[in-house]
């Protein structure tokens, strides 16, 4: 039997010249994920029999010589807040526990469609609100490079997932920074394209003017590649850019020569000095490699995370009103509806969902509207114009993912602001709508690996991805 | 004047809770309010700012309604959609008395 590759393109290529089997590779993930999954528990439902089936279907394919998608027999993991026809989906709530929704999440038919082959559904923060994957109402992920320290979150199943190799690809979803800081944090590649160019329908919403799916991969040129198969005009979703999906696996080998870099000189503080080292090696490289590093200043950027935290929350006080012991999911049976409803969410949600939720109704009540969701939306404003006046200088900016790398359970769990803070550099792209990823860029504190963020204005993938594989090629290249 | 100085205090969070639906009992206020109040004093960073002049921004694009054909297409299996329900009676969701039998 031949080796099988690590990644989703070499798998491809080597299933469809019949180098290996479909089988072979799901068999040979479906074994990794037997051996590790009890220490890194990144799944919440390992659909092993389902993948063995579509694996087979994918070679008899092959053997009558059908044709086949360009994804066919890459194993992928989807994060638990994505529709999966039949199949349970549980945002890793209580309050969802065991509903097995009617319909596929559009980017699970895209990628079925392609060939992709689902392994597992994978932990989460409770509907995706989180930094550490502590929140789920299933337990923990740990990560797999250090099990006694957090994956992040709130795509922390996925993360892990792929880090643990597990899946070579999956999918995350991503409001403030759930693809990105996770992706640093354990040492792989989060891509959060811009707002629209992938369809979120089937994504359980958290705060729909935030929300973006994005993939996890080992390499730049896979997380392309799957950004590619999912992105596109999709008519489920009123949101979504018309315009088909762009062309980016390209882009990532094409070099950084010519390009102009922002360095952002008003960095809010609080990062880790290893990754400030980290970060200061990353503009050195791309500057070795031909780019141009350009000082801009971003000065509303210290209030995005106020400005986050108080309209990702009212958009979720209004999202997960839908959680009502009506049409699925948990009820908790009482005299009348009002009782039912306040019974059904108190036994259903997890102690964030409810502070998120009580944030957002207060933020949004009579007499604090103008003071906190009003003002945000203007502070938000403020934020995207200060990237509008950046990148009339630059072609992308540098910065951090997280401001830490990835630290011990229990560390930040009971302190809510401290775990906000994770988030302090991801929050702005998602505020303004544009794309942005996370590259593995060396190591920091306790050798726990650091990622580089690369932010983008909108419909800007290309450019962030050449920027991407320039990264990647600094820090060693494609392991 | 802003009222975002103010801090959030208990009564706040119990009807906050009442709002959203969402029993909670006295101790888990208490708890509530005390984190809460520290998340709600950090927003406080934005009271200095002028924002007067600066207009909301609720999505990252305009949204622009979208229209399509009215063209019969396949819908969700009834059945399916039912079957994942609490508790369903022919063929609709089945809930409790909406009328409140206390209040």
């Amino acid at each position: 039997m031949a080796t099988i590759p690590t990644t989703a393109s070499g798998i491809a290529a080597a299933i469809a010249s019949k180098q290996i089997t479909a089988r072979e590779v799901i068999d040979s993930y479906l074994a990794q994920i037997t051996a590790r999954e009890s220490d890194i528990h990144a799944f919440n439902l390992v659909t092993a029999d389902a993948a063995r089936a579509h694996a087979d279907a994918i070679d008899a394919d092959i053997a009558a010589g059908r044709p086949i998608g360009p994804l066919a027999g890459v194993p992928i993991a989807y994060k638990d807040n994505m529709c999966t026809h039949g199949i349970e989906t549980t945002c890793s709530s209580k309050i969802l526990e065991g509903w097995k929704p009617p319909y596929d999440a559009t980017v699970v038919s895209r990628l079925r469609d392609a060939g992709a082959i689902m392994v597992g559904k994978t932990n989460l923060d409770e509907f995706a609100m989180g930094s550490s994957t502590e929140n789920s109402a299933f337990g923990p992920t740990r990560n797999p490079l250090d099990t006694s320290r957090v994956p992040g979150g709130s795509s922390g199943g996925s993360a892990a997932a792929v880090a643990a190799g597990f899946a070579p690809v999956s999918l995350g979803s991503d409001t403030g920074g759930s693809i990105r800081q996770p992706a640093a944090l354990c040492g792989v590649v989060g891509v959060k394209p811009t707002y629209g160019l992938v369809s979120r329908y089937g994504l359980c919403a958290y705060a729909s003017s935030l929300d973006q799916i994005g993939p996890f991969a080992t390499t730049v040129a896979d997380a392309a590649l799957i950004t590619e198969a999912i992105a596109g005009h999709d008519a489920m979703d009123s949101t979504s850019i018309p315009q088909p999906a762009p062309a980016l696996v390209a882009s990532v080998s094409q070099g950084v020569a010519g390009m102009r870099i922002g360095r952002v000189t008003d960095l809010p503080a609080g990062a880790e000095p290893e990754v400030i080292a980290r970060l200061t090696e990353a503009f050195a490289a791309l500057e070795a490699a031909g780019a141009t590093i350009v000082d801009i200043t971003l000065p509303s950027l210290s209030y995005a995370l106020t400005a986050y935290y108080l309209i990702a929350p009212a958009e979720a006080s209004s999202n997960l009103a839908r959680y009502d012991g009506v049409r699925y999911g948990l009820r908790v049976n009482a005299v009348d509806t009002n009782s039912m409803y306040g019974a059904t969410r108190a036994a259903g949600f997890g102690d964030e969902v409810k502070r998120r939720i009580m944030l957002g109704t207060y933020a949004l009540s009579a007499g604090y509207y103008d003071a906190y969701y009003g003002k945000a939306l203007k502070v938000r404003r403020l934020i995207a114009e200060d990237f509008e006046r950046a990148y009339a200088q630059v072609d992308v900016i540098l910065t951090p993912t997280s401001p830490v790398v990835a630290f011990p359970f229990g560390d930040k769990v009971d302190d809510p602001m401290a775990m906000y803070l994770c988030d302090i550099y991801t929050i702005p792209t998602n505020l303004a709508g544009h794309p942005a990823m996370s590259v593995p860029f060396g190591t920091g504190a306790h050798g726990m690996p650091v990622g580089i963020q690369v932010l983008a204005p909108a419909l800007g993938e290309a450019p962030m991805f050449r920027v991407g594989g320039a990264l990647e090629n600094a820090a060693g290249g494609v392991k | 004047m802003s009222p975002s100085g103010t801090p959030i205090s208990a009564a706040d969070v119990a009807k906050v809770a009442r709002l959203a639906r969402l029993d909670i009992d006295e101790a888990s206020v208490v708890h509530f309010t005390e984190q809460l109040a520290k998340v709600m004093g950090h927003f406080s960073d934005i009271d200095a700012l002028d924002l007067s002049d600066v207009g909301p921004m609720t999505q990252p694009f305009p949204l622009v309604n979208v229209l399509r054909e009215d063209v019969e297409q396949p819908c969700l299996d009834t059945d399916e959609v039912l079957d994942a329900a609490p508790s369903s009676d022919q063929r609709r969701f089945r809930v409790p008395p909406i009328i409140g039998l206390d209040d």
